[in-house]
């Protein structure tokens, strides 16, 4: 199978989020970048189902240059090859015509990307890629098998999950389940550095949203602390106070 | 010029989610001073199907074709979107759901928009279209601006109140063309757990951590959400060991969520928890650490074991609904 995972670059989950005097952009340095989480997902199972059945995973990153030590990484964890747009990303529909006009001259049988990037958290690029290359989409997708031409794929719902079923090629959006990510062991982390990492230029986009500004959510007051051994009357504060029950 | 909102349901019953969408929408439709349109997709009844005319629509579409009864990403998507053209709506807007977060991005291409995903306010239209939505995993807001004609936003459950605004209707019937291409996908089968309260959508939630020290020790949580009407969720830490599905870990890496009131029992309060929570509008954490981090962004707090406090929890809340019943 030939399949293409998409990641992409964003800060480790136990950074402190601090942005520019002009509320702008993310304050990186001191940051450490890492894979999304979900995208190494997606990657791992990538990796579980060439390696039961052959095939080739290719990663791809929109990002500038200082993205690949991230695209190493994904090398190093067993990817064959990476592809790096040379571009900042500007919004999720860039990404995506991105991504789908390098996929519409490849022909791979499967295209993995996690179900949001925890940055920007916009849960957008695999159903747009999916529409602009007409193939069917799963955005959150908790297990995905494959036999033979056909996928078989576990999508979360609310309160429960939907079995779904198609041929392929198929977009899917990894969630938590989907596979446990690896660490790279030294030998992958060795041969990372000699494995193909092509630099493709941007296509021209239309640009339809843009991000102008960011702030962090208000401090809460301070907490107010009830004796262990008088719950009624954290009982009695959520119903006349908080007046959630 | 138009607003549409897409109403999904769940087994022919409009969520609360998509109520709130309604809501949304029908406030974006007065201070653009256009009408507000619905569309349902599926199997609704005629009575449930009048529904959205109670909160301010007034068109609703019922594109209910036999292919439709199921939900498939690719024809859904074609649906709402022949809809936003068929009613010249300029704002489309969508509930963050599961299904939503998968048909906006589609729609969002085949009709050249911009889309704000997770949106928790009104888009403040003084000066172009300014959409607020959250970022960084909860850790952030971005303020996001749309500048295509057209313009998408899904809306974070939780996060707009559900206001009546009685309207008489018009009804009809919405069967646009789909290509076959459109159901390549296909549902073998759908598992709810019909019994539970959906976490994304639920308003009062119970959470457990590592504090509750295994899996044989949830049934107070469950016992104590039960008595409340809350979801169960918990920490990454609980699901990664497989105490609880993954479906429940609610943070950075699992699901954001905006309940009125989230009681965390026994988590530490690791600043990826703290993201995936950080909107909830009241958090009581009860632990038995006082230095928890967790204590530092909540609302009330109780230090103390939890195998002692819940208990004592579950009767004083019997004891409150019983005077309140």
């Amino acid at each position: 199978m030939k399949i293409l995972v998409c990641i992409s670059n964003v800060p480790d989950t136990t950074t402190k989020i601090n942005f520019t005097p002009d509320n702008k952009s993310l304050v990186t340095q001191g940051v450490q970048f890492i894979i999304n989480p979900y995208d190494e997902m997606a990657l791992t199972r990538a990796l579980e189902l060439t390696e039961a059945g052959g095939g080739t995973v290719t990663v791809i990153n929109v990002g500038d240059v200082s993205t690949e030590p991230t695209i190493r990484k994904a090398l190093a964890i067993g990817a064959t090859d990476a592809i790096r747009v040379n571009a900042v990303p500007r919004d999720a529909f860039f990404v995506a015509k991105q991504i789908a006009e390098i996929a519409k001259k490849n022909n791979y049988d499967l295209i993995l990307a996690g179900r949001e990037s925890i940055d920007y958290n916009g849960s957008q690029v695999p159903a747009m890629i999916g529409e602009l290359l007409g193939i069917p989409s799963v955005s959150i997708c908790k297990s995905l098998k494959a036999e033979g031409n056909t996928v078989t794929i576990e999508r979360e719902i609310e309160g429960g999950k939907e079995i779904l079923s198609c041929d392929l090629p198929v977009i899917a959006g990894a969630s938590e389940g989907i596979a446990e990510p690896r660490i790279p062991n030294m030998r992958g982390i060795m041969s990372a550095r000699t494995k193909p990492l092509t630099v493709i230029e941007p296509i021209e986009v239309p640009q339809h949203s843009q991000v102008i500004n960011y702030d962090k959510p208000k401090p809460r007051g301070q907490v107010n602390l009830i004796p262990a051994d008088n719950v009624d009357k954290l009982v009695e504060l959520l119903h006349t106070e908080a007046k959630v029950i | 010029m138009s607003v549409l909102v897409y109403a999904e349901n769940s087994g022919g019953k409009f969520k609360k989610s998509s109520f709130e969408a309604i809501s949304y929408g029908n406030e974006i439709a007065r201070m653009s001073g256009s009408d507000l349109k619905v569309i349902s997709i599926g199997d609704v009844s005629p009575d449930e199907l009048k529904k959205p005319g109670n909160y301010g629509a007034k068109k609703i579409l019922n594109a209910a074709a036999d292919n439709l009864k199921s939900f498939t990403n690719q024809a859904y998507a074609a649906v709402i979107a022949e809809a936003a053209k068929a009613e010249d709506a300029k704002v489309i807007v969508l509930s963050a759901s599961f299904s939503g977060k998968g048909l906006a991005p589609r729609i969002a291409i085949k009709l050249e928009a911009g889309l704000a995903d997770g949106a928790v306010s009104l888009p403040d239209v003084t000066n172009g279209f300014k959409v607020r939505k959250t970022a960084f995993s909860g850790k952030a807001f971005a303020d996001v601006t749309l500048t295509s004609e057209r313009k998408i936003i899904t809306l974070i459950p939780n996060s707009y109140k559900v206001v009546e605004d009685i309207k008489q209707p018009e009804m009809a019937d919405f069967n646009p063309p789909i290509a076959d291409a459109d159901f390549k996908m296909v549902i073998k089968e759908t598992i709810r757990a019909s019994d539970k309260i959906s976490l994304p959508d639920a308003e009062l939630v119970v959470s457990g951590g590592r504090g509750l020290k295994g899996p044989e020790n949830w049934g107070m949580v469950e016992e104590l959400a039960g008595l409340l009407g809350a979801a169960t969720a918990c920490s990454k830490p609980v699901s990664d060991a497989n105490w609880r599905p993954h479906s429940e870990h609610v943070g950075q890496t699992g699901i954001s969520i905006s309940p009125n009131l989230y009681v965390a029992i026994g988590i530490s309060g690791a600043i990826q928890h703290l993201a995936g929570v950080s909107s909830s509008k009241n958090i009581v954490v009860i632990n038995k650490d006082p230095e928890a981090p967790f204590f530092k962004a909540a609302d009330y707090g109780i230090v103390g074991d939890a195998f002692e406090v819940i208990p004592k929890l579950i009767e004083a809340i019997k004891k409150f609904k019983s005077a309140h019943a």
